[in-house]
């Protein structure tokens, strides 16, 4: 049983240990890397089907403990459903982008050894969806972070390394307040594992009924890290970082980036704002929910701005981040169900798109909208066109596409709550999305180039008059992802269900931590609270 | 750079700050110490040696390329837990046996070693990667 956990773990390492020792042939790394990203996928196969098959209903969670060291002293790895979801998209983008940089990346990049920092990437984010602890989700963000920075500067060009420094500069300050929030917390606390935290921190909520001290101090770290993840997943209004860098290393990194990075932002906000913060939910909540509105409308506006393939995409990920802190800000059991659902949608469209944009730019030579490209894809390359059309489609909510059902969800959830206008906004942004969409659709893939009149012209080199091949590498990780995408939208009540499952899991703390904890200790944390005198 | 004094220096202290790495590798399991910091006192002499006789003559010293070290300590620390799971515990749990030297006493030898001795590596490997690839600059 606790093999299963730490495999999602482990292959990444092993595979990245392998391609290191195979410096010397990007080839053999290459194949084993694939290799590696089937093995993680299958293992999380496994580890999802597990944790929804497990006896303990509503779906179990399964419990590590490192190093034989019992639970609140050692390191703790969980995987409940939400945890098991994340490693499977995160293996389903790992794996897309790993083929697709078969033929992306070019050679130099890979001879510094880019498909092993792939996979030491995916090891941390991996790690970080199924820690049970918070200074160990600190090294798996510092895990993924490193390897993402040099992912982002690999090949030094001028505008990657401009975007680094932004990068780097921002999440090293978010890492930092990461550090200290975790810091305050156990000196507060005298603990780090997550389960042993929220024990801890209802009992003290319990106990002094919102205005003890103590209570006051879990509130101030509670805002920090609402801060330090609003960084890493690019909130309102922390978010500059994102457009600034995401468009300028390889298509192939910005597609894992924009996939998986900073939904391990989402994730531990989520995680721990129903998990352990949960004791002042009036104030945290009430913040997420201006944060998730003010990021949905800013994103979009952005994006509308925007005349470039992949700051447009950019600026779609912070609106659409947004969507997902409105699930978690809302705080009931559809709304969380709705987040959960609406990141299953995102994570698999939005790297899709990346994917999508490193085609259109072979294609047209250029990634900027405003400038003619060499080719129209709509007439030159119809199917790349369709496989555009299918997560553009999503992303902005068109049905039967799973991103339709995810927004539905939320809005749903927003009126039952009666907030008509965070309802109204979610719409709003939904509209925009779609006008930017069209808007890539009508520069890049409709438009014709302006070449009747330079056809002629003698400077014409002869092979542009052709578009280039695209590779059959390229083309089968973004139909196999448009695939996904279709079927998720096709079988929304299965994966409804799913969602509400992880929903009402969690939404009952308690069970958490009777799994991590034990039974009886919950209950011996409590008395020993009683008896203390109160301060 | 190219300084008499610096070189002359090299010579002695390089060998010196590679022994001390290896025990201050080997006394970290009970007393300060340990992989990661011995790692780094056996790269500063590794880097020293960089310094005084140019990246070429180290890079031609070590005969290992800094990735094959790095991906070696990976193995063995990666090994070290795995050796835990072959055996139907969880990740990383410590196994230890008693080494019986003939003449003498007993030592106890276990999988938190191999694991140090894999963090040594890797800090090694890493640190000689940067600090070479910043020498030939």
């Amino acid at each position: 049983m606790s093999t299963l956990i730490v495999l999602p773990i482990i292959i990444p390492l092993v595979t990245a240990c392998l391609g290191l020792l195979a410096f010397r042939s990007p080839r053999i790394q290459q194949a084993l890397s694939v290799l590696g990203g089937f093995g993680l996928l299958t293992a999380a196969i496994v580890l999802l089907m597990r944790v929804w098959t497990a006896a303990e209903p509503p779906g179990g969670i399964l419990v590590a403990q490192m190093g034989s060291w019992p639970a609140p002293f050692g390191i703790t790895l969980v995987a409940d459903l939400f945890g098991a979801i994340m490693v499977l998209l995160a293996a389903i983008t790992g794996l897309a982008v790993l083929i697709y940089s078969v033929a992306d990346v070019d050679m130099p990049r890979k001879r510094l050894l880019y498909f092993p920092l792939v996979h030491v990437l995916l090891a941390g984010v991996c790690g970080a969806f199924l820690t049970g602890d918070v200074f160990n989700l600190y090294v798996c963000f510092e895990v993924l972070l490193l390897s993402s920075f040099v992912l982002l500067s690999l090949g030094s060009e001028r505008a990657q390394l401009e975007g680094a420094i932004k990068y780097v500069t921002l999440n090293l300050l978010s890492s930092a307040i990461f550090l200290s929030a975790a810091g305050i917390l156990y000196g507060t606390a005298g603990t780090l594992n997550m389960a042993d935290l929220s024990a801890r921190i209802a009992s003290a909520a319990e106990m002094g009924d919102g205005s003890n001290s103590q209570s006051g101090v879990f509130t101030v770290v509670a805002m920090m890290f609402m801060v330090a993840f609003g960084i890493k997943s690019a909130v309102f209004p922390l978010f500059f970082w994102l457009p600034a860098s995401y468009h300028t290393p390889p298509f192939a990194v910005s597609a894992l980036f924009a996939g998986l990075l900073t939904k391990v932002g989402v994730y531990a906000l989520i995680r721990f704002f129903t998990l352990i913060f949960v004791h002042d939910t009036g104030f945290t909540h009430t913040i997420l929910l201006w944060v998730a509105a003010l990021t949905m409308v800013t994103g979009v506006l952005g994006a509308a701005v925007q005349m470039e393939f992949r700051r447009v995409l950019s600026f779609h990920i912070i609106s659409q981040i947004g969507y997902m802190v409105l699930g978690l800000a809302l705080f009931t059991p559809l709304a969380i169900a709705g987040a959960v659902f609406y990141i299953i949608h995102h994570i698999v469209v939005k790297a899709n798109l990346f994917l999508v944009a490193g085609i259109a730019h072979r294609l047209r030579g250029t990634s900027a909208l405003d400038r003619p490209g060499r080719f129209s894809i709509y007439s030159s390359a119809p199917l790349v066109a369709v496989l555009f059309m299918i997560p553009a489609m999503s992303l902005a909510g068109v049905p039967p596409l799973s991103g339709f059902w995810a927004k539905l969800v939320l809005i749903r959830a927003a009126i039952d709550e009666r907030l008509f206008a965070y309802a109204l906004v979610a719409l709003l942004v939904g509209i925009m999305t779609l006008f930017s969409m069209t808007k890539i659709w009508a520069e890049a893939f409709w438009k014709s180039p302006p070449d009747e009149d330079r056809r002629g012209a003698p400077d014409e080199p002869e092979s542009a008059a052709r578009p280039p091949r695209i590779d059959r590498s390229l083309l089968g990780p973004i139909a196999a992802l448009a695939a996904i995408t279709v079927a998720i939208g096709l079988l929304a009540g299965p994966v409804f269900d799913l969602s509400t499952r992880t929903a009402e899991q969690l939404l009952n703390p308690a069970g958490y931590v009777r799994a991590v904890l034990g039974a009886d200790h919950h209950r011996a944390a409590t008395a020993e609270r009683k008896e203390e005198p109160a301060p | 750079m190219n300084s008499t004094i610096l070189q002359t220096a090299t010579r002695y202290l390089l060998p010196m700050l590679l022994v001390i790495s290896v025990v201050v590798l080997f006394q970290g399991h009970n007393l300060p110490g340990g992989g990661f910091i011995a790692g780094l006192i056996g790269a500063s002499g590794l880097a020293l040696h960089g310094m005084a006789f140019g990246p070429k003559s180290t890079r031609e010293a070590l005969r290992i390329n800094p990735a094959t070290v790095m991906g070696v300590g990976l193995a063995a620390a990666l090994g070290s837990g795995l050796f835990a799971v072959f055996m139907g515990l969880p990740l990383l749990t410590g196994i230890w046996f008693n080494l019986e030297v003939p003449g003498l006493k007993t030592i106890k030898v276990g999988t938190p070693v191999i694991f140090d001795i894999g963090v040594y590596l890797v800090v090694l490997g890493v640190v000689m990667a940067i600090v070479l690839s910043l020498l030939e600059e």
